[in-house]
């Protein structure tokens, strides 16, 4: 094909994306690093060049690491449930019966439901005297502590993750399902194949690069919980919900200690661009190849 | 015989799944609809109130303004889907179409601010809005501009778009061109048309994001006037403490906008085609 566009065609193009992406992308991804290297402590508008000082303060921190391991926590708990039971009900959903729409929307809901209005909904039903209580004291129990209790908090907050996700990754599943070559389990059928072995042999196989994907996508969310937290337990009681993202929000724009949110945002980094990479040149390959 | 049962308890997981999904809401709309001689922490609790009245949703509506909650959301998620679908759309062009000196090191650039969370950069990205003086203390206008820019464009964004102008036929420009068109006519009047369908995905998924977004007006917004409907929902929780009536009546009253607009738009949703088009 001959060449239908000017020399600069392309850059302008290109320019106000770019502009956009330089601005609010690029230079902010350098300065954090930069700002890691600085300490703000004393006064905000007289930092003090410190070198690694935040990050070796960071690692002689046990809050960091109460922090780190919430939401680890939070990851480990939040991503194999989410991984498997949407692919569950995707596989329900899509047997031939009626209602399917409806049931779709009903699980859908909570996706596009804001975080905020989710948060407060949840609160409500984890209230002292609220209605989670009265069944667990309905069946002779001592009423939980869900926000308020520190073997607790953290868990109510990510039952509260794991809800609002479920619709959203049983649609991608549901997507991958319809892939799956009918003849497969027609197949199945003949052998005399039950409900179980039926999916274990034919669907999971087939749809692995999926249940990979959904792995990685949800556990690069769960790294950047924030509004649950925000909304229901500000982080408390003593930290025991406290996760990364929110620790360097209260750090930079409560404590206006900059360097060492910076820190923090650096390891953040770290940490999602490892499950991006894993993401991008493991299972998005194709749609990202130039 | 065993058909039969096989659906019943299909439909017997679905429902309660379903049902698990809007118990909350359901409860909130309970809590909502409850007068002041009920009870709210009644044991055992009720669904359908005793005290039936809607005077809860009449008292937080002339307590709080969610008239202007939601035309600043309007604003901000209008913006950034309008910036959205023509930053996009023009980046991907190019991406998809063109041969240029250093389309890889832009292509490979794009694809590193996937990895990049906002909520890893937002401290800089605070302190640069700061600096451009895009926020709501230099005034309004500012405010709606700091609120946006930071999602103006987005890599899912131009991927999709670069998508869509891969599945054109190369013919289709060719014939524009040999009619005398320039690239930039070719763009805006023959190839935009023909990718209408991924602008519209585009759209919505980006709506649902700027709408629902909390962590970046939370940061940048000073002034009760610039809140957004999520910092607004939020803020119920300190106006009205402890008043669960009004914190349930202002959360439901919130929700109804987006709710219409999903259940409008459901099948761009649920329909499976569009898997991860774009997830904040």
């Amino acid at each position: 094909m001959f060449k239908y566009y000017g020399k600069y065609a392309p850059y302008l193009f290109l320019l106000p994306a770019a502009i956009v992406l330089l601005i609010f992308f690029f230079i902010p991804f350098f300065q954090t690093v930069y700002l890691s290297f600085f300490d703000y402590s004393a006064s905000i508008y007289h930092p003090v060049a410190v070198g690694l000082d935040n990050y070796v303060k960071l690692f002689h921190s046990p809050i960091f690491y109460k922090v780190l391991w919430n939401t680890f926590l939070y990851l480990f708990v939040a991503v194999p449930i989410l991984a498997i039971f949407p692919l569950f009900i995707a596989i329900l959903i899509n047997q031939k019966i009626r209602g399917v729409t409806l049931y779709k929307i009903l699980i859908y809901l909570p996706v596009i439901v804001s975080i905020v209005v989710a948060a407060i909904a949840f609160k409500w039903l984890y209230a002292d005297q609220g209605i989670l209580n009265y069944i667990v004291t309905s069946f002779g129990m001592k009423p939980i502590g869900w926000l308020t209790d520190p073997n607790w908090a953290l868990y109510s907050v990510i039952i509260v993750t794991i809800w609002k996700g479920i619709g959203y990754y049983m649609i991608i599943y549901l997507a991958a399902l319809m892939s799956v070559p009918q003849e497969l389990y027609e197949a199945c059928d003949i052998d005399g194949a039950n409900f179980l072995t039926k999916h274990l042999v034919v669907t999971i196989p087939h749809i692995m690069p999926t249940i990979a994907l959904v792995t990685t996508i949800s556990a690069i969310s769960a790294m950047k919980v924030f509004a649950e937290i925000y909304v229901m337990t500000k982080g408390g009681p003593l930290n025991s919900s406290k996760t990364i993202v929110y620790y360097i929000y209260e750090r930079a724009f409560e404590n206006l200690d900059l360097g060492y949110a910076s820190a923090m945002a650096v390891v953040l980094l770290v940490i999602v661009m490892i499950f991006s990479l894993i993401n991008i040149f493991c299972f998005e390959r194709n749609k990202y190849q130039l | 015989m065993k058909r039969f049962l096989e659906k019943f308890s299909i439909h017997f997981v679905l429902i309660l799944v379903s049902l698990i999904s809007i118990f909350p809401f359901i409860w909130l709309i309970s809590t909502s609809l409850k007068g002041n001689s009920e009870n709210i922490f009644a044991y055992p609790p009720t669904i359908i109130p005793k005290d039936f009245t809607w005077a809860n949703y009449v008292g937080v509506w002339h307590k709080v303004d969610f008239i202007g909650y939601f035309v600043n959301s309007m604003i901000v998620a209008g913006g950034t889907v309008l910036l959205n679908l023509i930053l996009s759309a023009m980046a991907g062009y190019p991406l998809a179409r063109m041969e240029f000196k250093g389309k890889k090191i832009a292509f490979f650039s794009i694809l590193a601010t996937i990895m990049i969370p906002f909520q890893a950069i937002m401290l800089p990205v605070y302190l640069i809005t700061l600096k451009l003086h895009l926020v709501d203390s230099v005034s309004n206008v500012a405010g709606f501009i700091g609120l946006i820019m930071p999602f103006a464009v987005s890599a899912f964004g131009i991927f999709l778009m670069r998508q869509a102008f891969l599945g054109i036929p190369k013919e289709m420009e060719e014939a524009a061109i040999v009619d005398g068109c320039t690239v930039w006519q070719l763009f805006w009047r023959v190839l935009i048309p023909m990718v209408k369908p991924s602008l519209a995905v585009l759209a919505i998924f980006t709506f649902i994001g700027s709408w629902g977004e909390f962590l970046w007006p939370s940061i940048v917004l000073t002034k009760e006037s610039m809140y957004t409907l999520p910092v607004g929902v939020n803020n119920l929780q300190g106006m009205f403490s402890s008043n669960w009536r009004f914190i349930a009546a202002g959360s439901i009253l919130a929700t109804i906008p987006i709710l219409i607009f999903f259940l409008a738009m459901q099948k761009y949703f649920i329909s499976g085609e569009n898997e991860g088009a774009v997830k904040g």
